[in-house]
């Protein structure tokens, strides 16, 4: 456990509405961004890659499915963290569950 | 300077930074040697986890690998990437919150049981141990073909190197030494591969040269290399062979495996902060994929190199590299028709193949078969033992903090001193040194047939008890270690049968739906997944103070101080 933690939530917080609608809005998040991983990786990559590589990704000579599963998977999966970041540090804002500067 | 030269003066100049950095970042407290004082800012902290993570084998092997796959490549690209998104939205932060040492510490507080707590160290043990073997032998190759001494000799230079700062600087002195090796390690792999682009392409971004013209006959690359596979027998590379099935289950077992390995996890914990630690998953991320994007452009410009220029030569006109490797018996020509012309055929090919290839040639034979100047030939030597350092150190960490935290401290001797604790981690770091030493210069025969098993272990154990251990306040101590017993069970009996009892019945058709040994640590995972449930919902729910934490681990503030806190 952290040395600075005071538990003060585990009293305070437990059964909070405030506290059950931020763990809500998370699940929801993550929900929505894992269902694009699953999309761009298993989706694209793997399920129909086969289809996909009837496709050219436009001005280059890469098939689309191939594209994804060696390529475009990763980048997406770089941008997904970087979303959820920015997502997650807006919603400990609005609850006030947001962490202040360490001294 | 010849080619011995550059290498031997740019592996001891980097050598020598690691050594200085060391020195400098030595560990001075427990909290310094678990987790560097969780002070490391989270950018750094992303290329430490990418040096961390990459290793000798995503260095050296894994172009060549895909070079070799073609599509069915793919599993270990995504594999390999895919898990830090389900490292940085379902555990990273969630554990930085909980602030303890190690993952064995997550589990048995969670869990509130000693019985899951030396579950999870034995893990965490087996699992290091697996790796470390192979990393400290990558030591040794790469010593031995570039500074051309025994792969002994190798293995014992690298030890006394990794011994240095690993047991002097603890996880500080590795975080920092990981940052430089990174940056070794980046640069190293990126040099060849622009040249490789532009000389084969002309455009000079590697990931854009995948998908550019080939230069020399002006259709795009990949329908050149498709071309050359069709007339030389090989399956089409951008298809693969693989079952959908198996490359599903495959990609699943790597992903959750990455996420679960706890060499990976422990990085996290060294951020000052909750938030921090999710923005360092992405920085991690952004470094591994600048390497991971690179490699299969790599893999398809040396695929195209090979095909084009060796096969159906004349053996006697071979380029001088050819024979360079062939000294080293990666490269092995076999005249079987005595032609006199390298016939380098697939299976649906009518001629019989003559030329077999490693594919660790792949990315260290490159520069030389690109024609790329000396240095650089020496900077990929640098760039290859920075990888294997760098995860050799992180995985020797994971196995003394087991020993002197989880088992010491944690298990047998609770009462004992800050100082105390200090000694043992530095003690049970040398010897895992000398461990991992004795692994590399003996290795076990079925080192690489378990690699596959570090990673199903890591995804049908930890995997599943740290995910419900946050997101199911009613996942139950019972429920959690019948769980990660019977992942672990699955995993192991069905990689150890058809690994090691029964080899020979390794193909497709004996295998359970198709689902080959790499992919089976899926199945382990869904495995324990179930279990944890249903015997969670049978028995007792968690006491008060297990529910309390776990609600307290799921809110950020508080990670770093202490205050009040107004929910």
């Amino acid at each position: 456990m952290s040395d600075g933690d005071t538990g003060a939530v585990g009293g305070a917080g437990r059964g909070g509405s405030r506290q059950r609608e931020y763990w809500r809005r998370n699940i929801r998040y993550l929900v929505g961004l894992l269902s694009v991983w699953f999309l761009v990786s298993y989706g694209f990559g793997i399920l129909l890659a086969e289809p996909l590589n009837a496709f050219r990704v436009p001005g280059t000579g890469i098939p689309v499915g191939f594209w994804f599963a060696q390529q475009g998977s990763i980048y997406v999966f770089v941008a997904l963290i970087f979303v959820y970041v920015r997502l997650m540090n807006r919603l400990d804002r609005e609850f006030d569950v947001d962490e202040r500067d360490p001294a | 300077m010849n080619v011995q030269a550059w290498t031997f003066m740019l592996v001891a100049s980097s050598f020598a930074l690691y050594i200085a950095i060391a020195v400098w970042s030595r560990a001075s407290s427990t909290r310094d040697f678990y987790v560097a004082g969780t002070g490391v800012s989270p950018l750094a902290n992303g290329m430490a986890t990418a040096a961390d993570w990459m290793s000798a084998a995503s260095f050296i092997s894994m172009a060549g690998l895909i070079s070799f796959m073609g599509y069915d490549g793919s599993v270990y690209l995504m594999g390999w990437t895919g898990g830090y998104v389900l490292l940085a939205l379902l555990l990273a932060p969630y554990l930085r919150k909980f602030g303890a040492y190690t993952v064995p510490d997550f589990v048995g507080d969670r869990y509130y049981s000693q019985n899951a707590r030396i579950v999870a160290v034995v893990c965490a043990i087996f699992v290091s141990f697996t790796y470390v073997a192979g990393q400290m032998r990558g030591v040794g190759i790469v010593f031995g073909r570039f500074l051309e001494v025994d792969v002994n000799v190798g293995v014992y230079i690298g030890m006394a190197i990794v011994f240095f700062y690993a047991v002097l600087g603890g996880m500080k002195g590795i975080t920092y030494t990981q940052v430089a090796q990174y940056c070794v390690l980046i640069f190293a792999y990126l040099v060849p591969a622009i040249f490789l682009s532009l000389l084969i392409t002309g455009n000079p971004v590697p990931q854009l040269g995948l998908g550019g013209l080939d230069q020399a006959s002006g259709v795009p690359l990949l329908d050149r290399l498709n071309g050359l596979h069709e007339e030389l027998g090989f399956a089409a590379y951008t298809s693969g062979t693989k079952s959908t099935l198996d490359v599903f289950f495959i990609t699943a077992a790597l992903m959750v495996g990455t996420a679960g390995l706890p060499h990976v996890i422990v990085r996290f914990y060294t951020v000052p902060r909750v938030r921090d630690a999710r923005m360092s998953v992405g920085w991690a991320l952004v470094f591994i994929a600048l390497l991971y994007t690179t490699a299969p452009a790599v893999a398809v410009f040396a695929r195209t190199n090979l095909l084009g220029s060796v096969s159906g030569t004349p053996y006697a006109e071979v380029p001088e590299w050819f024979s360079n490797w062939e000294a080293t018996g990666l490269l092995a020509f076999d005249d079987v028709n005595g032609d006199g012309l390298i016939q380098f055929v697939g299976p649906a090919s009518t001629l019989t193949n003559e030329l077999t290839v490693d594919q660790d040639i792949m990315v260290l034979a490159n520069p030389e078969i690109a024609g790329l100047p000396d240095w650089v030939v020496g900077l990929v030597a640098a760039g290859g033992l920075a990888a294997a350092l760098s995860t050799a150190a992180g995985l020797l960490l994971v196995v003394s903090s087991a020993v002197s935290h989880d088992l010491l401290k944690g298990a047998f001797k609770p009462d004992i001193t800050e100082k105390q604790e200090l000694v043992a981690a530095r003690l049970a770091a040398g010897a895992a040194v000398l461990v991992a030493g004795y692994l590399g210069v003996n290795p076990p025969g079925f080192v690489a047939q378990v690699v596959a098993f570090a990673f199903g272990l890591a995804a049908a154990s930890f995997f599943p008890a740290i995910i419900l251990g946050i997101f199911s306040k009613r996942t139950t101590g019972e429920g959690a270690v019948l769980g990660m017993i019977a992942g672990i069970t699955t995993t192991a009996a069905y990689i150890v049968y058809f690994k090691l009892v029964r080899p020979e019945l390794n193909t497709a058709d004996h295998w359970w739906f198709g689902i080959s040994p790499e992919g089976i640590g899926t199945v382990g995972m869904l495995v324990n997944f179930s279990v944890t449930l249903l015997v969670s919902r049978l028995t007792p729910e968690p006491p008060e103070h297990v529910q309390a934490l776990v609600e307290r681990i799921r809110i950020p503030r508080g990670a770093g101080e202490a205050h009040e806190i107004s929910a």
